[in-house]
């Protein structure tokens, strides 16, 4: 799971939390997060982002509230959470239970050309996240901590936020669906059942 | 409401307050977000007071357009609430609902619009309207007290009949200027 850098491998990592996933619902970030979880698997219970940079958390929070008895992981970047990190505190405030947020952080912006992001120059989003009151989060650096990271996120005791450090190299483009009414409808279709398409 | 308070409420006579409530209950609308606006709050007081409307107090209006997505990929109708300068800083997030085709209702109280004291008001109130426009919302203004409720309840059947971003702007006509003493 290590890259040659010695930090943890992103599409390795995604492929280990999303392995035997359930009934879990996950929201990726626009960018590299959203090809993660494609590489690993398309699934109507993914949500890759293709845009709404700093949406990932909130979307994720909507979630858990209509759907609190289900797991909802949100798996985004360094600079997309910092994009909307305000939404650390709306979170820490809602307190729900079965939200997961696991920022994949390489320091860089890896889709404009590896530009630094403040994580680089020593930014904490842990301590941010503890700061707003998250009550469960998770600094992760090393494979032997991964099987704990996902223990975390299928507890249920969160709201949850971790950050892991990764390898900033670009993987492969593996592309979700383009049309996001059908990457929406499905994943409707897959919680709601066929009456999603009959909401009133 | 703080008789010191920079914003102006509706008139304690004012019925349509309760009217918007009743229609998010007609709705099913099942959370509700906002940053919160004087001209909304005898609203935001009854949908704390109520067991099935979650209420979410964001940072910034943006994050309440993104609530609304993840609300309706869980299956749940919500609204946001704000005033218009909340408006500015939705606008890259509202290509969320064009990207997904997902329902986004909001229910703006306006600044800026009618007998304005406060200079800051002026630039986002006045360029509300175009900038929700530019982002294809189907904006409807009410600016008589009668006009709300219809104007609202059209407003949230627009959004979930049609899926796409809707406004109601509530004009200052309606709740009016606070002019700090300077009548």
């Amino acid at each position: 799971m290590l890259a040659e850098s010695g930090k943890l491998d992103r599409r390795e990592l995604t492929r280990a939390l999303l392995e035997d996933r359930g009934e879990m619902v996950v929201i990726a970030g626009l960018g590299a997060p959203a090809w993660d979880i494609t590489a690993v698997g398309d699934h109507p219970l993914n949500l890759p982002l293709w845009g709404g940079m700093g949406a990932a958390a909130m979307i994720g929070l909507g979630l858990a509230l209509a759907q609190p008895n289900r797991r909802v992981l949100v798996l985004t970047g360094d600079g997309e959470m910092l994009m909307g990190i305000g939404a650390l505190a709306t979170i820490a405030v809602k307190k729900p239970r079965n939200l997961s947020i696991v920022v994949q952080d390489n320091e860089h912006y890896g889709e404009t050309g590896m530009q630094e992001t403040a994580t680089k120059h020593g930014v904490d989003l842990v301590a941010m996240a503890k700061g707003a009151g998250f009550p469960q989060t998770m600094f992760v650096t090393k494979p032997g901590e991964v099987p704990a990271l996902k223990a975390a996120i299928h507890a249920g005791n969160g709201p949850f936020f971790a950050v892991a450090k990764i390898d900033a190299t670009s993987k492969k483009l593996v592309l979700p669906p383009r049309d996001g009414a059908i990457i929406q409808a499905r994943m409707r279709e897959a919680i709601l059942g066929p009456e999603a398409h009959h909401q009133l | 409401m703080d008789a010191d308070a920079i914003d102006k409420a509706p008139d304690a006579a004012a019925a349509w307050p309760d009217q918007i409530y009743g229609l998010l209950k007609k709705h099913d609308i099942r959370q509700v977000a906002l940053v919160p606006d004087a001209g909304h709050s005898r609203l935001i007081k009854r949908c704390l007071a109520d067991n099935e409307i979650q209420v979410t107090t964001l940072t910034t209006e943006e994050e309440g357009i993104a609530l609304l997505q993840g609300a309706w990929l869980g299956g749940q109708k919500a609204v946001l609430l704000m005033q218009s300068s909340g408006v500015g800083n939705c606008i890259n997030m509202l290509s969320l609902s064009h990207i997904h085709r997902c329902p986004m209702p909001m229910l703006v109280t306006m600044r800026g619009d009618f007998g304005e004291f406060n200079p800051a008001q002026i630039p986002m109130g006045n360029a509300t309207q175009a900038v929700l426009e530019a982002m294809g919302t189907l904006v409807k203004r009410a600016d008589t007290p009668e006009d709300i409720a219809p104007t609202v309840d059209a407003t949230i059947r627009l959004a979930f009949n049609t899926f796409r971003p809707t406004a109601t702007l509530i004009g200052q006509r309606v709740i009016g200027a606070k002019t700090f003493g300077k009548d």
